[in-house]
């Protein structure tokens, strides 16, 4: 019974911990689907909505919801700038200058967090921060519960927003074909750019969630390698299976941090990682699209 | 002052003129054709009007407005649809969902009311839907409504992307090589959409086409172009009796 309990434990703070990998790798998705790059810099724009938060909650001294609200709308716009200044310009440019670019500006961002915010972890007072639930033999930390609730919510309102609103379903047309979705009316390049806003935004709503747990340091967008092993393990081109593969990641983390030997930990999402590109490469929830000729 | 005109457009691309010095204007109500030989320009001018292209010089004016400088996304809401000449339409979605997409310059723009689904955002979808019913309906699509358009015959496909350019409820519909890719009866078929879409719902059609039995059957004035300039215009007889075009078909002389 104990067992059972521990390892029910062991699972719902995995998911916890896969909901943020999930939420980052929903920031790759929505790009990669958009605009076929891949925006190696999303675990460092996290990060930024993060301190972002700390900024308006612990030194201005705001009410977390509405410090929460005012850091997930700046990372946004933070997104959409990044678009309309510098990403534009590289779309229909080879992958590789995509990822060097992107992975240059996580090193810029992590660089200057560090200028602007300092190297030390840091954390702001949030309604989760150390308190527990109980529930028959469980212990379960609030912060950890915030994550998956935060989770389930901020889904329902994307799922909303993408089938149902018309700038969500301009998106999904823009995805699938630039060339139709301009002379429907919409403004793919625009709309690109809200993609953009949308995916820095979940990513620091990751960021807000993560903070009771993990803290806020400058390096904490490094889990964006364990989301990103999450997103192939969804199968890259879909939303649903990028949160799957964030939970799966979360879990068998965790449940292998108990089990396996110290350290075996850290290399757990790299061994999903390989094991899905050997075993089923096209990801649980990929698409093979077969062309008729 | 006619309904659509090009004043003297061209474009260079390099030392390239693929349009050079092109006028015409086009009536209300008519079909006008484009024809030539391959490169003579006939697409490039289509995507000039269409806005993917900048023109070098000239002008484009539809319905007393110039538009030669607008952003492609805006053309839809000017009332200037079009087609292409390999089909471009959302592969991954349903024949419903790519005409209920043709409705997106007509659509709500309050994102709220939208997340809620509001009664107003209730009713402005239940009329989008009759309106793509209507179109289903003018082009026989009924039984397709729900089949993805990867799964669809190519016949199939231009007539769903000229149902989506019709959902938009232009004023002028741009065809590119309405016939291309299509056998001897299904452009017959294409020949009838067209003449129904000009006499029935009052369209302007402005069409580039190489099958000669198409243009005859529905074109009222004929363009022929040869790299980049104009060679003739006129009816399609007159247009196929033309000393310049036979030439420039079938070679011959400079």
């Amino acid at each position: 019974m104990q067992d059972a309990a521990r390892i029910l434990q062991l699972v719902i703070n995995g998911s916890a911990a896969g909901c943020i990998y999930g939420l980052v790798a929903l920031g790759f998705v929505l790009i990669y689907k958009a605009t076929e790059m891949v925006n190696f810099a999303q675990g460092d724009i996290m990060m930024l909505g993060g301190f972002a938060a700390y900024t308006f909650i612990a030194t201005l001294g705001m009410n977390y919801w509405l410090g929460a609200l005012l850091a997930i709308g700046a990372t946004a716009l933070f997104g959409y700038l990044l678009d309309v200044l510098i990403l534009r310009r590289v779309i229909g440019q080879p992958q590789f200058q995509v990822v060097m670019l992107t992975l240059g500006l996580g090193f810029i961002f992590r660089a200057a967090a560090g200028i602007g915010w300092g190297y030390d972890s840091i954390a702001f007072v949030t309604p989760f921060t150390n308190k527990v639930v109980r529930a028959g033999g469980l212990v379960l930390g609030q912060d950890n519960l915030s994550i998956i609730a935060g989770t389930l919510v901020l889904c329902g309102v994307l799922y909303v927003f993408f089938s149902r609103t018309r700038l969500g379903i301009a998106m999904q047309a823009s995805s699938q074909n630039q060339l139709a979705a301009y002379y429907m009316g919409i403004p793919v390049r625009s709309v690109f750019s809200m993609i953009w806003a949308i995916s820095a935004g979940v990513a620091a709503v990751a960021g807000i969630l993560l903070s009771p747990v993990s803290m806020i340091d400058v390096n904490m967008g490094g889990i964006g390698i364990k989301a990103f092993a999450a997103a192939v393990l969804g199968g890259f081109g879909s939303i649903p299976g990028a949160l799957v593969g964030g939970i799966i990641v979360g879990v068998v983390e965790q449940l292998s941090g108990y089990y396996l030997p110290p350290g075996t930990q850290d290399v757990t999402s790299n061994v999903v990682l390989l094991a899905v590109l050997v075993l089923r490469p096209q990801g649980l929830f990929g698409q093979t699209i077969r062309k008729r000729v | 002052m006619s309904y659509f005109e090009a004043k003297s457009i061209a474009v260079r691309f390099g030392g390239i003129r693929a349009v050079d010095d092109v006028s015409f204007d086009v009536n209300k109500g008519e079909v006008f054709c484009i024809i030539g030989p391959n490169g003579a320009g006939k697409t490039t001018i289509f995507n000039l009007i269409s806005r993917i292209y900048n023109v070098t010089d000239g002008k484009l004016v539809f319905d007393g407005q110039d538009f030669t400088k607008m952003p492609a996304h805006r053309i839809a809401g000017l009332g200037i649809a079009r087609t292409f000449q390999n089909i471009e339409l959302f592969a991954n979605a349903s024949v419903l969902q790519n005409l209920l997409i043709g409705r997106h310059t007509h659509a709500q723009a309050n994102l709220l009311a939208q997340l809620c689904f509001l009664p107003s955002t209730r009713r402005a979808e239940i009329g989008h839907r009759e309106k793509v019913e209507d179109v289903i309906d003018f082009l026989e699509l009924q039984r397709y409504r729900d089949t993805l358009i990867a799964n669809l015959p190519y016949g199939v496909r231009k007539i769903v992307e000229l149902g989506r350019a019709l959902c938009t409820e232009p004023k002028i519909l741009l065809l590119d090589e309405p016939s291309s890719g299509l056998n001897a009866e299904e452009t017959e078929v294409m020949g009838f959409w067209i003449e129904d879409i000009q006499k029935d719902l009052g369209i302007t059609v402005i069409m580039v086409e190489h099958d000669m039995s198409l243009v005859t059957a529905v074109a009222n004035r004929v363009m022929a172009l040869n790299y980049g300039k104009v060679l003739a215009m006129g009816t399609p007889a007159e247009v196929q009796r033309d000393p310049e075009v036979i030439r420039a078909y079938l070679g011959g002389d400079p």
